[in-house]
């Protein structure tokens, strides 16, 4: 018998089914929902960003050898920054709780990888939220050289591949301060290619990153500043990227970076990349080349428009095929572990720092997603095996066994569970596992346990 | 992925979480005028009450038990000719020799047939009877009598651990308790947790290491503090009820004896014991004064199944100990294990509603009026007569 659609979109392409969530019941709706994931409305913005960076500098500096009051300004600066980086997490957690069908938020998710940035220092982690806001969610349904654009000129992505220190041989900085060390980086470069665009396997050559990264220089991010555009450290002269030329006619300027994204946006083999991208995300760890062929085609056809994408994964006929071989990541398994219990995104925003932290965070990191911190660019590991190591299970188990009493008032029957997270696709195994369970807390444990629970 | 430093530092963590999380079982307390003291322990995961307490004088005993309950031949100590304690209640048989301890062998809730752990104990915690459905019941019977005791101050009543007690769930207020003591996982779970991963090669190849990593959280982090849970549980409704608390109720899980349950079942019954000896010392003189009942959801097959286990059943065993209690004797009368004699063919026959023993107690030792306890503490119960529990 087929899955009803809403359970096979909830489960694949979302946070999983849950008690309340009231899934739409055809590709075209599940499609349309991807809208309610826009950038939220009194986010942090960039500008805030660069505005507390400013002063937290400036208090550092002070409190230097500083008094104690100053020492204690900076120390409270400090805080409120982690306080607000709190509450822009939780906002992560409660905004994929709460989504209906869970696919919009999959996709922040999913494209937030794709543009891997990462944390660090406060402000950097501040910056990364902000790069959600700024670059992923209001591209969702847009067109992928947009989404680009806002991701590969933001000051997280600038400092993260280290175009903040990339600066022309010949620019105008470089030519007044000779000593000063620098010179060409070509960090960015080479991933907005590999990673972003075209993928690893495509028909680029090295002379091409460098021409690239000529043409992006003048790129950088400074507290002070408030453009990300200098065109004193760029390199000038006319580059070369893909056999089209840029920037030979007079002023460097952020129009040529935006022209040469446009390009690269558009090729064939980006067109393949991200489709292949998009299979084995939401599909399997070894998509059918039938389905990456549709996706391809789709994303030429209309230039790739996101909303058209979001569409033709939603019809897929190959939902059907390889259901629960992908395994939910450590994210994934946490929100959807909090919608089947029935949580609120109210509950979760309310949560406080050390429940974040021993519920969400922690758990997070030990199951092997440590947030906004993946090893490299090319963002979290999409293999099952890598998800299902002894530790990561461990602490799922664990999770599962404490975390929801504390998070709930009341346990729900198990059996309810069951019923509400896994549908009509509970295993025979499960089944006959959870009415065995000697109590609710041990029932629990072994839904949220389960391969059924923890596959999508 | 995970480099073994990440390995080393999760597994530390998972070590240090597992520290501060709360615990499987649950304490709840309540205060209350008078000396009196009552302890309710609930059993989770249905006893075997034939095995705990094993009628070897039944001359059907041994027909239906080839592996398990093998009488005073076998280890168990003989009570009174018919019945013989299980070696893991034997440390107890200074109490039935003393008069502080007794059973009633055939007892039950008024839940019948579907054999469901999570409705059972609710029906068990919530006191309710059959007209009642499962979702509707909200708050504990303990709570109830709470809420008719004069005097009972807004200090009364505990609430503890991760498993909720149902029990002290209402109108009355209640405090709550966790001991800072570790994570268990019981067999069962672990048992299950296997059977759901066998069919799913990254779940089984990974769970056995995985299982391993979550069992050593149970001996915490702290070498120098082995203190088993129920222990932990025991010592502190002690010391509340040597001061203001009257009424304290907690759990204790892993009585699902599906296979191997001469091991599991013996553990636990050692526990359950220990628990019950630690209340004793730590009460001092206040034991005189105190009334422990530990019941469970239901009892489970007359029969051994082919696992040298038992499967779900009806009629069970509840276990008082207490100086206020009229020990050494038997309550209630024995249905027999006879074919005909079998609840639905399997089953002991439950011969009294347990929640008749607690009403007479509640009745006796804190003055409840018997229209109180036959409507709302628990509904349309039939108190019958005075099982003469009580010293």
């Amino acid at each position: 018998m087929p899955l009803p659609f809403e359970q096979l979109a909830a489960i694949r392409l979302g946070f999983g089914l849950s008690p309340q969530n009231n899934i739409p019941t055809d590709p075209a709706g599940l499609a349309r929902s991807v809208s309610a994931s826009g950038p939220e409305q009194d986010s942090i913005t960039l500008d805030q960003v660069r505005q507390w960076h400013r002063e937290g500098q400036l208090l550092s500096r002070d409190a230097r050898n500083g008094t104690k009051d100053q020492q204690k300004a900076d120390r409270s600066h400090r805080q409120n920054m982690r306080a607000l980086f709190n509450t822009a997490v939780l906002r992560r957690f409660a905004r994929a709780v709460d989504d209906p069908t869970g696919f919009g938020e999959r996709l922040v998710w999913f494209w937030s990888d794709h543009f891997t940035v990462s944390g660090g220092s406060v402000y950097f982690n501040l910056m990364s939220d902000a790069f959600v806001q700024d670059a992923i969610r209001p591209h969702l349904t847009g067109r992928f050289a947009d989404m680009m654009f806002a991701a590969e000129t933001h000051p997280a992505m600038l400092r993260y591949l280290d175009q903040t220190s990339s600066i022309g041989p010949n620019s105008v900085l470089a030519r007044q301060k000779p000593d000063k060390p620098g010179g060409l980086n070509e960090n960015l470069a080479r991933e907005m290619i590999e990673l972003h665009s075209m993928g690893v396997g495509a028909e680029y050559t090295q002379a091409d990153v460098e021409q690239l990264a000529r043409l992006l220089t003048g790129l950088t991010y400074n507290p002070r500043q408030n453009t990300v555009f200098r065109a004193r450290r760029a390199e000038p002269g006319a580059d070369t990227v893909l056999g089209e030329s840029y920037g030979g006619d007079g002023k460097a300027s952020l129009g040529d970076i935006r022209a040469v994204i446009e390009n690269l946006a558009t090729q064939d083999a980006t067109a393949r990349h991200i489709a292949r991208k998009m299979a084995v995300h939401f599909i399997s760890d070894t998509p059918p080349d039938a389905l990456i062929d549709r996706l391809a085609q789709v994303f030429r056809d209309t230039d790739g428009d996101l909303a058209a994408m979001n569409l033709a994964l939603a019809e897929s006929p190959e939902l059907e095929q390889g259901f629960r071989t992908k395994m939910r990541q450590p994210f994934e398994f946490l929100v959807a572990s909090m919608r089947s219990l029935g949580m609120t995104g109210a509950q979760v925003d309310g949560l406080k720092p050390a429940a974040l932290r021993r519920h969400l965070l922690e758990p997070m990191a030990i199951m092997g997603q440590p947030w906004a911190a993946p090893d490299g660019p090319d963002g979290w590991s999409e293999a099952a095996e890598d998800w299902a190591s002894p530790q990561g299970i461990a602490m799922r188990i664990n999770w599962a066994m404490t975390s929801p009493s504390d998070l709930l008032a009341e346990l729900p029957d198990p059996r309810n569970l069951l019923r509400d997270c896994l549908g009509d696709t509970a295993s025979e195994a499960v089944t006959w596992a959870i009415p065995r369970a000697e109590s609710r807390t041990e029932g629990v444990a072994l839904v949220l346990a389960s391969a059924d629970f923890n596959r999508r | 992925m995970l480099t073994r430093r990440l390995f080393l530092k999760s597994t530390a963590l998972i070590g240090c979480s597992a520290a501060a999380s709360p615990l499987m079982s649950s304490a709840a307390f309540a205060s209350a005028p008078g000396e009196n003291r009552l302890v309710v322990i609930i059993l989770r995961g249905a006893m075997d009450g034939i095995d705990a307490f094993q009628p070897y004088g039944d001359r059907n005993l041994a027909d239906l038990r080839k592996t398990l309950s093998l009488g005073p031949d076998h280890g168990a100590t003989d009570l009174d000719g018919f019945f013989a304690l299980h070696p893991g209640l034997s440390d107890l048989m200074p109490l039935w020799q003393a008069g502080q301890m007794a059973f009633a062998p055939a007892v039950s809730t008024p839940y019948r047939d579907k054999r469901s752990h999570f409705d059972g104990q609710n029906m068990l915690e919530a006191g309710t009877g059959t007209d009642l459905h499962l979702d509707d019941q909200q708050d504990g019977w303990l709570n109830r009598m709470l809420q008719a005791m004069p005097g009972q101050t807004s200090e009364t009543a505990y609430s503890v651990g991760v498993e909720k007690m149902l029990i002290l769930q209402g109108a009355a207020k209640a405090k709550s308790w966790t001991p800072d003591a570790t994570l268990a996982l019981s067999s069962q779970a672990e048992r299950l947790l296997m059977r759901m991963y066998h069919d799913d090669p990254l779940f089984r190849e990974a769970s056995e290491q995985a299982l391993e990593i979550v069992s050593g959280l149970q001996t915490g982090p702290d070498p120098d503090k082995p203190q088993e849970e129920h222990i932990e549980l025991a010592r502190f409704a002690a010391d509340r009820l040597n001061r203001d608390t009257r009424i304290a109720s907690f759990s204790m899980a892993g009585w699902d004896t599906h296979s191997g349950q001469a091991g599991s079942l013996k553990r636990n019954l050692g526990r359950l014991a220990d628990t019950i000896l630690t209340l004793k010392q730590d009460l001092g003189r206040n034991w005189d004064t105190t009334t422990v009942m530990a019941m469970t959801e239901f009892g489970r097959t007359a029969r051994e199944n082919g696992a040298a286990g038992t499967d779900h059943g009806t009629g069970g065993a509840m276990l008082v100990a207490g100086g206020a209690v009229r020990g050494g004797q038997v309550m209630g009368e024995w249905p027999g294990l006879g074919e005909s004699d079998l609840y639905d063919g399997r089953d002991l026959m439950p011969l009294r509603d347990i929640r008749a023993y607690a009403a007479w107690a509640m009745h006796a030792k804190f003055g409840i009026d018997k229209t109180l306890l036959e409507g709302s503490i628990f509904p349309d119960l039939d108190m019958g007569s005075d099982p003469r529990m009580l010293a």
